[in-house]
């Protein structure tokens, strides 16, 4: 059930390129399925394969990574297919907020949905944030959603997020189905006056 | 400076489509400030609701209204051998979950074999079931698709799904509104699909996000009902959740007669209604791009974004020519697609040629693709593995009827059942190793395809097809104004 999320803590992973899409989070193979149970292993799993043929290492094979809460991204994260799969695979992974310079909409959304706060910081202090991550790997990275500001080793940056889900995770309401439910005797009303619902009388 | 348009309430659009049909759903504001919005249709498949179904019995709800949503099952579904159960274990999984929970919830479930199975896209168009002015939700991001009928319809996720089902509404914030206004037609040879790649390539992926697109001028409303479909398909490829088009005589033509459109007296109310619902002469954005459709060529994408693209007769496009912050990105799709910066895009060699999908599944598509056929004259290189998706049952039956099945097979393609198949790589046809693919689909992203290495060139299903013939990227006009160019080589 709902509950409030005022500030996040924990260690940081960072997730570094633009237009990085939900296929790249979870690849669709692991679309088949009728839970979300168990993705978090999948998350990023084709890129990790890549870099690992090429010698390299994800941040999420990363051992000085695992544990992290906070995902730092860029721009367009998570841009594509609207599987909430994606933020699923994230969060189960262990992922607890992401701060990037912006989302697609539809990923964003699914984010609120689940209480995954996803804060909007600018291009130049999303790769500061991913550089200290990287320097320190066990700094502590706070974001505090009520002030929308993000400390890390001493440092402070200014985020975003919108007044609607900001207020959302303030107040526990980040999970709407409770409220739109309270609504249904409203959407009933509606319902009965929509012109294509009533013969367009 | 804002990093994104702010996402609460701040957009000054007026008197347009969107904001008429936002108007229309919007129920009540919600203590978070975003707005209650009736959904007036709800499409389902078996990827994105098996866990929202599963979250309504978790708490005990039940579905507001079954009669408002549809569902049918495509993305996993094969495209060769459809007998159940189905050779993948997960994929008979999901198949059967739907089935149960459409039964239990009492929702309409267009089956393989029901004449009105397909890519839920394509099917609740040809069923009439999206008309003008209203709200439209699905689990899938290419709901955009809808908008073509003057709807305002949005990609969700499952606990959005799982929203609508319980209370046939959603919380959400207004969108800004975008005009995309397309001056001039386009020429002989060149495609909706061409268009939209072009106006991606000037808006890029992530250019829309926070707004809603209309596209209008004539070079949209010049275009069939199914052009306008694949434009409004991969506005969510530009970042817009939604694209849509105002609707004229010629949606109003195209929903006559179908199953769940009104009839007598019924349609020309309905017809007034459409009509109300337009952007009115004095509607007023929040931006405007303008755009020449006569302008536009035969586009081919060459990374691993779908604003990654260019002109058939251009060469792939030189890191310095973005911004500093996108050129990592290009430097890792030249290395991915394995091409150089400076090489033509016309005469690379390809391997799997795809007709189908959401974006390009429709029989006029199907059709385009057979006329490229029948006047190139040729096999399928042998290189070359081709095959043909009708995007549904009716797609299927309609495109049988006229013999385009027997044109597709004679020529080497294969002629497939009704389904996603390669769009995506949830179904048995994928790619294999580095395979580079030319598709009639929207997304070349890594991995797409189903081959975690495999490649993917989006075009028209004319370029895919004379593609296939030719065995490397072709220019199509050198087929349809004469063959003044050689194949292979760019116009």
């Amino acid at each position: 059930m709902p509950s409030i999320i005022k500030t996040i803590s924990g260690r940081g992973i960072p997730v570094r390129g633009n237009d990085i899409d939900t296929d790249r989070i979870i690849p669709a193979r692991y679309l088949r399925c009728v839970t979300f149970d168990g993705l978090g292993a999948y998350a990023f799993e084709d890129d990790r394969a890549q870099l690992k043929a090429q010698g390299k290492l994800h941040s999420f094979d990363d051992a000085r990574f695992a544990g992290a809460k906070v995902l730092v991204a860029n721009a367009n994260f998570g841009c594509g297919s609207s599987r909430e799969h994606a933020p699923q695979a994230i969060a189960r992974w262990g992922v607890q907020a992401i701060i990037a310079v912006s989302y697609s909409e539809i990923f964003h959304g699914n984010c609120v949905a689940m209480g995954l706060p996803a804060v909007r910081v600018s291009q130049a202090d999303s790769e500061a944030l991913q550089s200290i991550i990287e320097a320190d790997p066990k700094a502590e990275v706070i974001l505090d959603i009520e002030v929308l500001k993000v400390s890390v080793a001493g440092k402070t940056f200014a985020c975003q997020l919108g007044d609607g889900p900001r207020k959302q995770f303030l107040n526990g309401s980040w999970d709407a189905l409770g409220e739109l439910v309270e609504g249904l005797p409203q959407v009933k009303a509606k319902a009965a006056k929509l012109p294509y619902l009533n013969a367009f009388g | 400076m804002p990093i994104l348009p702010p996402l609460d309430g701040s957009h000054m659009s007026r008197n347009t489509l969107f904001d008429k049909v936002w108007d229309l759903h919007a129920i009540r504001t919600l203590p978070s400030g975003q707005s209650q919005l009736f959904i007036g249709l709800h499409m389902i498949h078996e990827v994105t609701s098996p866990q929202a179904f599963a979250w309504l019995r978790e708490r005990k709800l039940t579905v507001a209204f079954p009669e408002r949503s549809v569902a049918t099952v495509d993305h996993i579904v094969p495209t060769e051998n459809q007998a159940r159960p189905y050779a993948d274990g997960l994929a008979e999984d999901m198949m059967q979950a739907i089935e149960r929970n459409c039964r239990e919830f009492g929702i309409r479930l267009y089956q393989p074999g029901s004449g009105k199975q397909g890519v839920v896209h394509i099917v609740a168009p040809e069923q009439g079931l999206t008309q003008p002015g209203m709200t439209v939700a699905c689990g899938d991001s290419h709901t955009a698709t809808h908008g073509a009928f003057g709807a305002i319809a949005f990609g969700i996720g499952t606990s959005q799904v799982r929203d609508v089902l319980a209370t046939q509404t959603m919380s959400m914030s207004r969108m800004k509104v975008r005009k995309i206004d397309v001056k001039g037609r386009l020429k002989p040879g060149v495609t909706a699909k061409d268009l939209i790649l072009h106006i991606l390539r000037v808006l890029s992926a992530k250019g829309g996000v926070g707004f809603a697109y209309e596209f209008a001028g004539e070079g949209i409303m010049s275009l069939s009902m199914e052009e306008r479909m694949t434009i409004c398909n991969m506005a969510i490829e530009g970042g817009a959740r939604c694209g849509y088009i105002n609707p004229d005589q010629v949606t109003f033509d195209y929903l006559k007669g179908r199953e769940f459109a009104p009839t007598g007296a019924a349609f020309d109310k309905a017809v007034a209604f459409w009509k109300s619902i337009a952007s009115s002469p004095d509607a007023e954005f929040d931006d405007v791009k303008t755009f020449d459709a006569s302008a536009v060529e035969p586009t081919v994408t060459w990374g691993i974004s779908p604003d990654q693209g260019i002109a058939v007769g251009e060469k792939i496009p030189a890191k310095e020519s973005f911004a500093a912050s996108e050129q990592p990105g290009i430097e890792e799709a030249y290395a991915y697609m394995g091409f150089k910066p400076g090489q033509p895009i016309a005469g690379t060699s390809i391997d799997v040629a795809f007709i189908g999908s959401c974006t390009n599944g429709r029989i006029s598509d199907l059709r385009a693709a057979a006329e490229v056929i029948k006047k190139h004259g040729g096999m399928v290189k042998a290189s070359v593995k081709a095959f043909v998706v009708p995007g549904s049952e009716a797609v299927k039956k309609a495109a049988e009827a006229e013999g385009l099945h027997e044109v597709f097979r004679a020529h080497g393609f294969e002629w497939r059942e009704a389904g996603c198949s390669m769009c995506l790589a949830m179904n048995p046809d994928k790619l294999k190793g580095k395979q580079l693919s030319m598709s009639t689909s929207n997304r070349n992203f890594k991995g797409r395809q189903g081959s975690p290495e495999g490649r993917t060139l989006l075009a028209s299903p004319a370029m895919v097809a004379i593609a296939a013939l030719e065995g490397v990227v072709t220019d199509v006009r050198s087929l349809l104004e004469g063959g003044s160019v050689p194949p292979g080589r760019a116009g």
